[in-house]
């Protein structure tokens, strides 16, 4: 395993994989069904200490 | 017998560094092994003298739902230490611009340099830290600090470390990575304290009673346990004898290089940006009393953070002799960076939305507001000159120190204060701070030292690139460097007018602080705009 | 969604979440770092590259001990003004015994990199004793007090050993001898034939004006006299060098 095959495949499947979990993550932030809960956890610092 | 084993244990350590003392292989380590002893000694008089002689089960128990003791401690240590780093700033500015202020071998600007920026990276933003997370995970997980003492070994551990740090420097006792100085021992020593930090951290979580964990103390806890995995590679290195204070780095030349700004980056994306992001994350909604503008847009701040600042670091060293592939990535990374930057400065500013009027009746949601500010600039400027064009110009210039201070005194040292303010009434079960008018002075002494300060060292940093690489019709280079040198001071005095007025606000917040702990209350006009309280009906 | 579902577990986890934190933090690192001890041009040899003698090595050592590294780099950029300024850019190779590394960040003073032979020794002990005596417009500290300290000769084998221990190729021969190397590197009226056999390019003789005195001045001037001095650039074959 080379510099040169290292080098290809972060160009390709590395970086596709990274751009994926990426997307990922945004759609999970922002799927519908998590805007209760986030609501709910936006919540947490603000109730009586 | 309160306190016993404690005792005992400082008493064995404190013979321990006699023994270093004697047996030092060089000087340093022998004055540093006796700066170790009287530390520990004095540590030891005091536990003796508060120690309570009867016996432990009819001591009161303290029965309040979370543990702020270490908090207070925490947050006066970090104004002495924040106070303390802003005046060795001061006077290692004025050393630039006036050498004969260098008193060798002691107090030369090289020595007093990591001095400078230890102490208030890590002394002044460490406390801070440790403070505001031990607040924030009580509070928003329900569960008082897990581990009961521990988290005063935490404190007393992690104040030692900065004694010893602080006098190793002085003494000339530096590995030379910056803002990874300490020498071996002390680093090991630092580990310790830093895993015990993260049991008392992740143990409160893990007690928590509410279901969800906030995420401020994801930021918090991201910033610990990076700062653990940076702190131990980057300070790999075999010492020279067992007694003796010098070591020598495990990796040499690239590799040490790529590694020390591995970690020199990540310092400022771990510990003066995630670690103070969940401070942002929890101060700012209490303090204008609304929830985060988006939580899931904090979500999504989070992990593009983390993931993407790892990345960034070979941007420290553009056009050096590390490979362009890795500078290249740095610098996509660092560019990338921006997006989730001012993310996060959205959701922090935004959560002030339908509550602006804060920003003019309340001088503590004002410092806040600024430190947002100050952490959107200084997250462009940074990707800005981590464009290899612009780098060529700005490195090893002033505009990065200019930089580094936009971002250190505006967005870490303004939140801390922001976060300070709230704390402290609160804490000592005060009414209110002693003086709202004196917070407003702090703020404009402190925004007008920054605004200089950054301002100065930008001009200055960009005519000290363009100087040396100024050619005349011949093709000749114009300027000699001692003829760029020259040109530095007058830029050099006004800076330090500026780190003065910043300075001057920490002495005003000290001393506000130090009236509110005790007790006092200044009678003053109310701030302009404020609803006086309703008086009940006749 | 079963998948988005797993999120929810993390955010209530924080056992998941450490986990999950420090796979993300840790990739970059891995990725960046690990192939530079693999990649043949940042382990490249260039002729001419030695291990420090141990009075440079002691020099060295005070350079760091006094922070010098925060005023001055030694590292020089392929720019066609650094390059005239202070000579051919700097080589991987070059800092490649360098335990650590003293690139520097900032350049309040000039770039150190090839400071070696451009000044004499005497240059050097005055700049060092009363910086502004010789440069009006330096803004440097006053480094008197290396001129009155007697170097720590003792145990310098020890600072061999450690160098061995992180990779650089120090003899049993040259830890044997480090001590006396050491004497008699600054000593003009030593026999040096071992120690150019052992260090080749050394600078020999007498560094601070003061023959009788071993002191820390010597070491330091000792280091900053070679610095730049190994790789001779005029045999240098740009091509096989990596930039």
């Amino acid at each position: 395993m080379d510099y040169t095959t290292l080098r290809h495949f972060a160009d390709s499947w590395g970086l596709l994989a990274m751009t994926a979990f990426f997307i990922g993550a945004v759609i999970f932030a922002l799927r519908p069904g998590g805007r209760e809960a986030a609501e709910r956890a936006a919540q947490i610092p603000l109730k009586e200490d | 017998m309160k306190y016993g084993n404690e005792i005992v244990l400082l008493a064995l350590a404190a013979f321990a560094a006699l023994l270093g003392a004697a047996f030092a292989q060089d000087s340093q380590f022998g004055a540093h092994m006796w700066v170790l002893f009287f530390a520990l000694v004095a540590g030891a008089i005091v536990l003796l003298r508060t120690g309570n002689y009867a016996p432990v089960d009819i001591l009161a128990e303290d029965k309040s739902p979370y543990m702020d003791g270490p908090i207070r401690y925490g947050v006066i240590a970090t104004v002495f230490w924040g106070v303390t780093g802003f005046l060795v700033g001061v006077i290692v500015a004025a050393q630039l611009a006036f050498p004969d202020l260098n008193i060798e071998p002691w107090l030369n600007f090289g020595r007093l340099r990591p001095l400078h920026t230890s102490a208030v990276v890590f002394a002044f933003g460490g406390n801070a830290l440790i403070a505001t997370s031990f607040y924030v995970v009580q509070r928003t997980s329900r569960a008082r600090l897990f581990g009961g003492n521990l988290a005063w070994y935490v404190f007393w551990g992690y104040q030692l470390f900065i004694v010893m740090a602080a006098t190793g420097y002085l003494l000339g006792i530096t590995q030379s990575r910056e803002y990874a100085e300490p020498e071996w021992y002390v680093d090991i020593f630092l580990t310790v304290v830093w895993v015990a930090y993260l049991v008392v951290f992740l143990g409160t979580i893990l007690n928590r009673k509410e279901p969800h964990i906030y995420v401020a103390n994801w930021f918090y806890l991201a910033f610990i346990i990076t700062i653990a995995m940076l702190h131990v590679v980057n300070n790999l290195a075999v010492p020279a004898s067992f007694l003796g204070s010098k070591s020598y780095s495990l990796f040499s030349g690239v590799q040490d290089a790529l590694t020390q700004w591995w970690y020199g980056h990540n310092a400022v994306g771990f510990f003066l940006t995630a670690g103070f992001l969940g401070m942002m994350y929890y101060f700012v909604p209490k303090q204008v009393d609304r929830p985060v503008y988006s939580y899931r847009l904090s979500i999504i701040h989070f992990w593009s953070l983390i993931f993407l600042y790892i990345w960034a670091g070979p941007h420290h060293l553009h056009y050096t002799a590390l490979p362009d592939w890795a500078q290249t990535l740095g610098m996509v990374f660092s560019i990338m960076l921006w997006m989730p930057s001012w993310g996060g400065m959205i959701n922090g500013l935004m959560t002030l939305s339908g509550a602006w009027d804060k920003i003019r009746t309340d001088p503590i949601v004002r410092m806040m507001v600024v430190a947002i500010a100050f952490y959107g600039m200084s997250t462009f400027e940074g990707p800005m000159m981590s464009i290899k064009a612009v780098n060529s110009l700005s490195h090893y210039t002033e505009w990065t120190i200019g930089h580094v201070h936009s971002g250190a005194l505006g967005w870490n040292g303004m939140i801390t204060f922001g976060a300070i303010y709230f704390l402290v009434p609160r804490l000592w079960g005060r009414e209110r701070l002693y003086s709202m008018r004196m917070v407003t002075w702090h703020f404009w002494l402190a925004t007008l030292g920054i605004v200089v300060y950054a301002a100065v060292m930008w001009v200055a940093g960009i005519s000290q690139g363009l100087m040396w690489r100024e050619y005349d019709e011949q093709g000749f280079l114009v300027y000699s460097f001692a003829e760029s040198v020259a040109a530095m001071v007058p830029y050099y005095v006004v800076r330090t007018i500026g780190g003065l007025m910043y300075l001057a606000g920490a002495l005003v917040m000290a001393f506000n602080v130090f009236m509110t702990i005790r007790g006092h209350l200044r009678q003053e006009e109310p701030m302009p705009g404020t609803v006086p309280a309703l008086q009940p009906a006749q | 969604m079963a998948l988005l579902d797993k999120h929810k577990t993390i955010e209530k986890n924080a056992t998941l979440l450490l986990v999950g934190t420090l796979l993300v933090v840790s990739i970059g690192g891995l990725v960046q770092i690990t192939p530079l001890f693999y990649l043949e041009n940042t382990i490249e040899k260039v002729e001419g590259m030695r291990p420090y003698s141990p009075l440079e090595l002691a020099g060295r050592n005070v350079y760091i001990r006094e922070g010098c590294y925060t005023c001055h780099s030694q590292m020089i950029r392929p720019f066609r003004d650094e390059v005239e300024r202070y000579g051919h850019y700097s080589l991987a190779a070059e800092s490649m015994y360098d335990h650590p590394f003293q690139w520097g960040s900032k350049r309040t003073g000039p770039d150190l990199a090839r400071v070696g032979n451009r000044y004499s020794n005497e240059w050097h002990v005055q700049h060092l004793v009363e910086p502004r005596s010789v440069v009006p417009e330096s803004v440097m500290p006053s480094y008197a007090f290396l001129k009155e300290t007697p170097l720590a000769v003792k145990n310098v084998s020890y600072d061999l050993i450690a160098n061995r221990r992180v990779g650089v190729p120090y003899s049993d021969e040259m830890i044997a001898s480090a001590e006396a190397d050491m004497k008699a590197q600054a000593d003009p009226n030593a026999d040096t034939s071992g120690v150019l056999a052992r260090y080749p390019k050394a600078k020999l003789g007498d560094f601070d004006g003061d023959p009788a005195a071993l002191t820390e001045m010597d070491a330091l001037v000792a280091y900053l006299q070679m610095l730049g001095t190994l790789v001779d650039f005029s045999t240098y074959d740009p091509a096989t060098g990596y930039r």
